[in-house]
């Protein structure tokens, strides 16, 4: 890969967005997002459902105008330039799709001929990329017998076709088997390896995991975390302590029993009497279980979880995944009274 | 598998030469292509096309049927009347359907890849505008040959019928702005579809299409004979009945241009902010 940062150092970023802001009413539905992304690298957007991460992709993809901030790709802006950017980018999203009445080749062909290529070389590019994704055999079928992988696979398709230097991707595992979801990580790791780089969002810490060099995590417009999968993972422990109290109300005492011991905070889960505690050190572990038993809690449940997207969620947000589109944030060291 | 992407070698960014404008030529050639995908899915969707087809044949022989008697004496009489006024009705009902399917369009996913795609942003409004006239060939085309079988018998002879053909699909795509502007604007497609035949109705039936201005009331003669499809319907009974190219082509013509210039704008500006 040719690496532009010498001659132009600015444009080691593939895209920089400071403060980006969108209201749809009074929701704020992205509210002040900051994203760096390194050309050449694969960035993922962790966040629930709402949190803003396909609003935050229309702005970068110039399809919707933020309504504050502002946003590069490529040195470009995505406001003043955006018809440049638009050269410069491939968007694969449940809201960017193909044409449902027109077959896999029909709609291909027809964006080859939007981006300019002549009759033969886009029916070419068609079959080029039909074969590259395994779709030959479903080139002439309707899509709307197209099954998920396939729908997905020929959006990516699309995107593609102008091989374009940045290609965002909205989810673009959501609804696959374990199958399918390996052939596009391995799609996606193939694109990088080109040059291409890729900012993906997904609800999936394993996914980000897999394929993301640096990850930011988003909750309700803003993004709450930012980092390689290594910090993130290390912020809420390598894995998590999972306790479940025979009375809830012993919520307070045991979390300060954590604080005392462990040096770390608990955070009480909505469900009642539940609290997850990062494990940075398992040795410690056998002495909070005997604090608890001399302190008169019991215990009517223990378990060691990996990090999860709820368990980031909870450490970063204080809030677990289910409830982050609640109105009322809710503090880690609240009293536990909802019942789940 | 060179020519795959995935194989190959993204050219950097910075390596691209890029413009922030769209050219004339890249313009038309955009909208062709939109025209294109237009035609494809009247292709992909015959059922789409009952309207031009089923409808023509529908509507002539009902209001031969019905009307002949009643009208002209008997059916036959009727048809020179009937043909020309029930034409225009057909491909300028047609033309509504632009507006519902340009908003059925914009609501789709694909849509938003057009506007993540470096193209000229009219380009799916011309396209579908464009496509959109097939479907009123194949209305015209059609009506004239129900006629044909019911004894129409046009007697400038085919030349003039096509001429006259040009003018009806001339001025439906004119008017079919109208519509378009309805679909941009309007929140679903059913509501595009309300609005458009409240406007249309009167427009059609207000006018010269189905009986003799003399026998309305005289308050909504000197209307009727203001509404430029009265003037569409008369020029092209001139055409087709004695081969004449008179004033009422011009009239025509001239009423097209207006909504053409009015709505135009209007559509594309409207058009523009949300593409």
């Amino acid at each position: 890969m040719t690496i532009p940062s010498l001659a132009h150092p600015r444009t080691d970023w593939a895209i920089e967005a400071t403060g980006l802001v969108k209201t749809f009413g009074a929701n704020r539905a992205v509210d002040g997002v900051d994203l760096r992304v390194r050309t050449g690298t694969v960035y993922g957007v962790l966040g629930p459902n709402g949190a803003g991460k396909s609003t935050t992709i229309s702005m970068l993809a110039t399809l919707m105008r933020p309504d504050g901030g502002e946003a590069r790709i490529f040195g470009h802006d995505v406001v003043r330039e955006a018809q440049v950017v638009r050269q410069l980018i491939g968007v694969t999203a449940q809201f960017a799709s193909v044409d449902e009445n027109l077959s896999a080749t029909e709609n291909l062909v027809i964006f080859g001929r939007l981006l300019g290529l002549n009759r033969r070389e886009a029916a070419a590019k068609a079959t080029a990329l039909l074969e590259e994704f395994n779709l030959t055999e479903a080139a002439r079928r309707p899509l709307k017998r197209f099954s998920g992988g396939m729908r997905r696979r020929l959006d990516l398709a699309a995107s593609l076709i102008a091989q374009p230097p940045l290609i965002f991707l909205d989810e673009p595992t959501t609804g696959l088997d374990p199958r399918t979801r390996t052939q596009m990580w391995d799609t996606v790791r193939r694109l990088v390896a080109n040059g291409s780089t890729v900012l993906l969002t997904t609800q999936m810490l394993d996914e980000a995991d897999q394929l993301a060099d640096r990850i930011a995590v988003i909750d309700r417009g803003r993004v709450v975390a930012e980092g390689t999968a290594d910090d993130l993972k290390a912020s809420v422990g390598t894995a998590s302590l999972q306790l479940r109290l025979t009375n809830p109300a012993d919520t307070t005492d045991a979390l300060r029993a954590i604080q005392t011991v462990l040096g770390s905070a608990g955070t009480a889960a909505p469900q009642a009497g539940r609290i997850t505690v990062p494990m940075t050190d398992v040795d410690r572990v056998t002495e909070l279980l005997l604090t608890l038993r001399d302190a008169g809690i019991s215990l009517t449940e223990m378990s060691v979880q990996k990090p999860t997207l709820d368990e980031v969620f909870l450490t970063i947000t204080g809030r677990g995944v289910d409830d982050a589109a609640s109105p009322t944030p809710t503090t880690p060291d609240h009293e536990v009274s909802a019942v789940a | 598998m060179s020519t795959a992407s995935l194989s190959t070698t993204i050219t950097p960014g910075l390596d691209r030469p890029l413009k922030n404008r769209t050219s004339a030529r890249q313009t038309v050639s955009n909208s062709l292509t939109m025209a294109y995908r237009g035609l494809l899915k009247i292709k992909r969707t015959p059922e789409q096309l009952v309207d031009v087809t089923v409808q023509p044949i529908l509507f002539t022989v009902m209001f031969t049927v019905l009307f002949g008697g009643a009208i002209s004496g008997d059916m036959a009489s009727y048809l020179p009347l009937l043909i020309p006024g029930i034409l225009v009705q057909t491909v300028l009902t047609t033309s509504v359907v632009t507006g519902v399917q340009l908003r059925e369009d914009m609501d789709k996913g694909v849509f938003d890849r057009f506007k993540s795609l470096p193209i000229a942003r009219i380009s799916p409004l011309v396209g579908a505008l464009l496509a959109d006239t097939v479907r009123y060939a194949i209305a015209t085309t059609i009506t004239w040959i129900v006629g044909y079988a019911l004894g129409y018998r046009p007697e400038a002879g085919l030349g003039y019928v096509v001429l006259a053909s040009l003018l009806i699909i001339a001025c439906a795509w004119s008017i079919s702005w109208i519509f378009a502007f309805f679909g941009v604007i309007a929140r679903s497609a059913s509501s595009v579809q309300g609005i458009s035949m409240s406007v249309l109705f009167p427009l059609t039936f207000l006018s010269n299409a189905f009986v003799p201005i003399d026998t309305l009331p005289t308050w909504l003669q000197p209307l009727v004979n203001l509404n430029p499809i009265s003037h569409l319907i008369t020029a092209v009974r001139g055409l087709a009945d004695t081969g004449t190219i008179g004033v009422d082509v011009l009239l025509a013509l001239a009423g097209a241009a207006v909504v053409v210039l009015v709505f135009a704008p209007l559509t594309v500006r409207a058009y523009m902010r949300k593409a």
